[in-house]
């Protein structure tokens, strides 16, 4: 009969007896796991804030662009023709049955003033379905609804940013601030939506209805334009039709044929990230893959120290069997001892990777996440390293003649 | 029924193409409660001869049967499991393990044998007191005499009531005094606890105790005789 719980005694002992070299076996299995808990921490970081970045800018996204996208990409600049309408903008949402809602967008920055405090910032010009398009809410207020867009009235809502630096702690709403010198009334708050993907603050926003943008602040040479169309498929699996619906009303309505090139571009904002998104997970998968690598030669450490081990006892695992060791009771001894190097290890390295991680976030400002999915996978991988590599010295011992063991000097 | 019964036994060690005849058609009953010495010269073949009685070793072949059952036939496991309960082995070099106390090493066949804890510790205690070391249960090896260390050997033998204990020259380390001690504990246990001993020894003061004296030479047995003394 095999008895675990005095085996691990045995085991622990055999362990103690050559502390330095149990410690140097558990170092590479620290360093093994510690590795891989650091590496997934950064990647997991990586992943984390594409995923906060996706879910900023809003789901199913689709961002329509004046210019063209030849091979070159997308070439739209200070010449290009600012080709898009208010009008594209109600057709695509009207006539393409995959789009949920499409919103035009016309941006600038401005000086903004309330009473003795002033502040630059992006001024955005839009319609209300914006906040449903980005999966925007208020939390203070309303937005501005499609009377106000009818009618140009002079109303605007915050980003949290703006109300932290013009306000402070007061509530906002109702106030008069001046844009550009016009009065504007602040009918609501935006919730805080953090840095985009590009890295600015998407909270250092002030939205007003479009037509007010046009007439009021950024009259242009091209009245009734608009520097993008923002647009929201019903669903993910809707994004590639609205794609193509779209492409082919702008195209019908901008009069080009099929030799032309567009004079507009479409871009899938969703797929781009969760292209990125794919990369990073992909990013992981290698950290950790590398990492694993360390894990595994800290394991060859355990079965060269393992095979050591058997071969210095060999006397003792005959007398084991003499007075009536069996096959299990033998191999149970050696894989429990290099379970308990592997485990011990696994245990420190966890301690050590979590260090890791933190270090990392603080060197270089990276944004570290440790899952708890991540400290079982190396907890477990350490145990599987050690009964692994423990295995087969523990094998070879439970093999040993036991007479040709009690003779070995 | 003999306790042990040895029928046609050889063993043959190959050494590349020589082949050593270490035992030569041996056949051989000892009775329980025997108290049994095995003499003869160096390389005659007794170790060879107590390994297999032992299980610790197979002969190439002929017939070994323990209290009746035949043990030819055991794989491995089954023989551990003979020598933990039926078998009680001394070592001329009583082969405790090292860095382990007295008392620990006295448990090991319980543990082994799958014993409780508590129990074991119980049994261990009356062993080493039955061989007079209870005071020294937590003594380790590095820190026993001679003489100390074969009574572990001993109370280790004894803990699962084994009723044969084999003993390859067990006084061959030990000086004359301490070696008379040893062989009155034999002989003690042979005569309150009916435990069947059998001792190879070359020396005739040691072969003295006993109450048969079985001589090999060459892999035979040239003798075999009641000792008048005893
Ligand atoms: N493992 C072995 N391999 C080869 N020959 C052996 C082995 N063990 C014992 N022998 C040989 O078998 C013979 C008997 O040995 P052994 O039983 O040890 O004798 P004894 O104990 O009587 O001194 C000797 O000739 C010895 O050399
Ligand atoms: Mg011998």
């Amino acid at each position: 009969m095999i008895n675990v719980f005095s085996t691990v005694k045995i085991s622990v002992r055999a362990l103690r007896v050559n502390k330095m070299r149990s410690a140097l076996t558990i170092l590479g299995i620290i360093i093994g796991v510690g590795a891989v808990i650091t590496m997934l921490a950064v990647g997991n970081g990586a992943r984390k804030k594409i995923e906060e970045q996706i879910s900023s800018i809003g789901s199913n996204l689709l961002i329509i662009f004046p210019g063209s996208s030849g091979s070159g990409g997308v070439r739209f600049g200070s010449g290009t023709q600012p080709t898009l309408t208010i009008k594209d903008a109600e057709a695509i949402q009207k006539e393409c049955s995959s789009v949920q809602e499409a919103s035009p967008v016309i941006n600038g920055t401005a000086q903004i003033v309330y009473s003795n405090q002033n502040w630059s910032t992006s001024i955005i010009g839009t319609t209300p379905n914006m906040f449903i398009v980005r999966d925007w809410s208020i939390i203070n207020g309303k937005v501005f609804t499609n009377d106000d867009v009818k009618s140009s009235t002079k109303v605007c809502l915050l980003g949290q940013t703006v109300v932290d630096n013009i306000f402070g702690n007061l509530d906002p709403v109702g106030h008069i601030i001046r844009i550009k010198k016009v009065p504007f009334k602040i009918i609501g708050v935006l919730e805080s939506k953090g840095q985009s993907a590009q890295g600015h603050d998407q909270d250092d926003v002030i939205y007003i209805p479009i037509t007010t943008a046009q007439k009021k602040l950024f009259g242009t040479q091209f009245p009734g334009t608009v520097r993008t169309i923002m647009v929201k498929a019903k669903t993910f699996e809707d994004l590639a039709k609205a794609e193509s619906q779209i492409n082919e009303l702008l195209k019908q309505r901008h009069r080009i044929g099929n030799k032309q090139e567009n004079d507009f571009t479409v871009r899938n904002l969703t797929q781009i990230m969760q292209t990125a998104e794919q990369a990073t997970n992909i990013m992981t998968l290698l950290l950790g893959a590398v990492a694993s690598v360390s894990l595994l030669v800290g394991g060859i450490g355990i079965m060269n120290i393992m095979l050591v081990s058997v071969t210095e006892r060999t006397r003792e695992i005959g007398i084991r069997m003499a007075i009536g060791a069996k096959t299990w009771d033998i191999r149970l001894q050696f894989i429990i001892e290099a379970l308990t190097l592997s485990l011990i290890g696994g245990l420190i390295g966890i301690a050590f990777g979590i260090a890791g991680a933190k270090i990392v976030s603080i060197l270089a400002e990276w944004n570290t996440i440790i899952s708890n999915m991540s400290l079982v996978l190396a907890f477990g991988f350490s145990g599987i390293i050690g009964l692994f590599f423990g295995f087969y010295p523990a094998y070879k011992a439970s093999l040993l003649n036991p007479i040709d063991a009690l003779r070995f000097e | 029924m003999p306790l042990i019964e040895i029928k046609e036994v050889n063993k043959i060690y190959k050494l590349g193409d020589i082949e050593v005849n270490a035992l030569h058609n041996i056949s051989l009953s000892i009775e329980k409660g025997e108290f049994a010495g095995i003499m003869g010269p160096s390389g005659s073949g007794k170790s060879t001869f107590l390994n297999i009685i032992g299980c610790l070793d197979r002969p190439t072949s002929g017939q070994y049967l323990i209290d009746g059952f035949n043990v030819s036939q055991l794989n491995r496991d089954q023989l551990s499991n003979i020598r933990n309960i039926k078998i009680g082995f001394i070592f001329q070099g009583f082969n405790l393990l090292p860095r382990t106390s007295a008392i620990e090493n006295v448990e090991l066949p319980m543990l082994y044998k799958g014993v409780s804890a508590k129990e074991r510790k119980k049994i261990a205690i009356e062993a080493l007191s039955a061989v007079g070391l209870e005071e020294r249960k937590n003594h380790y090896p590095n820190q026993l005499s001679g003489g100390q260390q074969q009574r572990v050997a001993i109370a280790r033998a004894l803990v699962n009531k084994a009723p044969i204990i084999l003993a390859d020259e067990p006084t061959g380390n030990l000086d004359t005094k301490t070696s008379s001690e040893i062989m009155e504990l034999f002989l003690k246990l042979n005569r309150e606890s009916n435990i069947s001993i059998i001792i190879v020894t070359h020396e005739p003061d040691i072969a003295a105790y006993c109450k048969r004296i079985i001589r090999f030479k060459d892999g035979n047995i040239i003798s075999d005789e009641r000792n008048e003394q005893n």
